[in-house]
């Protein structure tokens, strides 16, 4: 490895690194492969289940609609007499749902950052509340959502607010922990070297442990951007408002026996919407963190 | 002058263990380190070379003893900053240019911008490194990225310069040539340095004192002279009296394990 690496500098001068947008191709084309793949996997799954064989999932038209239908639905209208296609409305949707989802991701990224520089500061507090941290995520979202939402309304506080506060439920556990992970990342010897010149602990602190955990902190929002996705989808679900994704889920899966690639694309969105916003955190992290940075974890 | 840089007495180092075993890293040292020289603590390893190291540099308390460093204790020293650190990593802040690695004392002191870049330039110039300033540490080579640890432990120009196994980690090409790099920098900053390595021939080359120490507990089993000329060159690793002192280093160490 010693060996490798000594060649390093060489390799810099010689022949560039692969370019941003090379390595964005190169992304791309890996996503579109997989895209393919899978696509072929349900096509060819719904072949087989024209032969006779006995198949875990039923692969008629209604269970698994073709991709084709569920993509020619996102064109059609989205109901019958009206002008607005479903993808329309699903787009609507995912705006509002995007809303929400950004209030709670960034309320629940303000707590999990919180609570980690408090956790690694007070080992007592990392005692004490770390057991109550790990047991708030097993506590199953869909059972909370209805009381949240009950409770918000008591104080007759916006619907998107309790929305957003189970989005931030789910989205801080990620950043406390790999937050707490971050801080402690440095090796002992750096710790060393910042105590041999006599640095301050808040030196310490913002010259080493904080640009240290910044990688670790990045991982954990892009988890906590999916997750507050998730979680305004659920916290949709039991709310009544009427314009979010979650509404439109619900609403679609009544009718699925009419319609079951409406209920498959509104899935669709809600999976691009998630997506969109790991990319746009990934995009900040670009911009953030050298690229050398970026390969932790 | 031959004033005394580092003194300690009866030094002793305990470390407890679980089940109120411990392990005695260090027992009864007394040592004296002269200004300007070059020491180094050579032993097998868990022979307490780096706790001996860690305990001048305050990074670890002594069990009993005392130590002066500049006549100071070790806390108060640290903290007049005499101290310059190397260690075995090179332990740079991977998200800095190697100009900022070499400026963090500077900035830790609270020196001003233009001079804090330019004082940190003399010292990449010092390892000849000026030119890779706005590189960052993972493009250099690991023998680089060491000069790097080196430049940055000498900026604050301190009266002693610690070095715990700093070419441990290179390959024997490279770590002669950084023998050669240290051997100038030593000359030119004539600051006094404690070295720590389990090599005999790092140790006969580089030093003007090599202390060899023993396990088990951590003892000095005796301070051998090197006095070799100065400046030590390529050639002075073909004189036949570097290899006496190997012979003679070699020696004390195996009168230890019978």
């Amino acid at each position: 490895m010693g060996g490798l690496y000594r060649f390093i500098p060489l390799m810099v001068v010689a022949a560039p690194p692969i370019s941003f947008s090379n390595r964005w191709l190169r992304s791309m084309v890996g996503f579109g492969v997989v895209l393919l793949v899978l696509a072929g996997l349900w096509e060819g799954y719904k072949l087989l289940g024209r032969t006779d064989l006995p198949l875990p999932v039923r692969a008629d038209n209604r269970s698994m609609p073709h991709l084709w239908d569920i993509v020619r639905s996102i064109f059609e209208p989205a109901r019958r007499g009206s002008e607005e296609t479903l993808g329309w409305v699903l787009t609507k949707a995912s705006l509002v749902t995007f809303r929400e989802a950004v209030a709670g991701f960034l309320a629940g990224s303000v707590i999990g950052l919180g609570l980690g520089l408090l956790f690694v500061r007070s080992p007592l507090a990392e005692r004490g509340l770390m057991p109550w941290v790990v047991a708030s995520q097993t506590i199953p979202l869909l059972a909370i959502a209805p009381m949240v939402v009950l409770w918000a309304g008591k104080y007759r506080l916006p619907l998107w607010i309790p929305i957003a506060a189970l989005a931030a439920f789910l989205s801080f556990f990620p950043v406390t922990v790999n937050t707490i992970r971050g801080l402690r990342s440095p090796s002992p010897t750096s710790a060393e070297l910042f105590r041999s010149i006599a640095a301050s602990p808040s030196q310490e602190f913002r010259k080493l442990r904080i640009p240290a955990a910044f990688p670790y902190l990045f991982t954990a929002l892009k988890v906590a951007a999916g997750a507050s996705v998730v979680g305004t989808i659920v916290g949709e679900l039991p709310s009544g408002l009427p314009d979010g994704l979650g509404r439109q889920l619900l609403t679609f899966s009544y009718y699925y026996s009419s319609g079951p690639e409406k209920l498959y694309a509104a899935v669709l969105f809600a999976v691009l919407l998630g997506l969109t916003f790991v990319a746009v955190v990934a995009l900040i992290e670009r911009l953030v963190i050298p690229p050398t940075r970026r390969v932790a974890q | 002058m031959t004033s005394v840089m580092v003194s300690l007495r009866g030094v002793d180092k305990v470390f407890p263990r679980r089940k109120g075993a411990s392990t005695v890293a260090l027992e009864g040292i007394d040592l004296e380190i002269r200004a300007g020289d070059f020491v180094s603590l050579l032993g097998p390893s868990g022979c307490g070379k780096s706790t001996l190291l860690r305990i001048v540099g305050d990074l670890l308390e002594p069990t009993a003893g005392t130590v002066t460093v500049n006549g100071k204790s070790p806390s108060r020293a640290r903290h007049d900053r005499d101290y310059g650190m190397v260690f075995q990593q090179a332990t740079l802040l991977e998200w800095r240019r190697v100009l900022g690695n070499v400026a963090l004392p500077l900035e830790v002191t609270g020196m001003a911008e233009p001079q804090r870049s330019e004082r940190a330039r003399e010292m990449l110039k010092l390892v000849e490194l000026v030119e890779f300033a706005d590189h960052y540490p993972w493009q250099l080579s690991g023998g680089m990225q060491q000069r790097v640890a080196i430049a940055r432990a000498l900026t604050l120009e301190p009266s002693l310069l610690l070095m715990d196994e700093p070419f441990g980690a290179l390959d024997e090409m490279t770590r002669e040539r950084m023998q050669m790099e240290l051997m100038r920098i030593w000359q030119e900053t004539q600051t006094t340095v404690l070295f720590v390595t389990h090599s005999i021939p790092e140790a006969v080359f580089l030093s003007t004192q090599v202390v060899v120490m023993t396990p088990r507990p951590g003892r000095v089993a005796g301070i051998v002279d090197i006095d070799l000329p100065q400046p030590r060159v390529f050639e002075t690793r073909e004189e036949t009296k570097y290899f006496d002192k190997l012979v003679e280093v070699r020696e004390v160490l195996r009168a230890e394990e019978e």
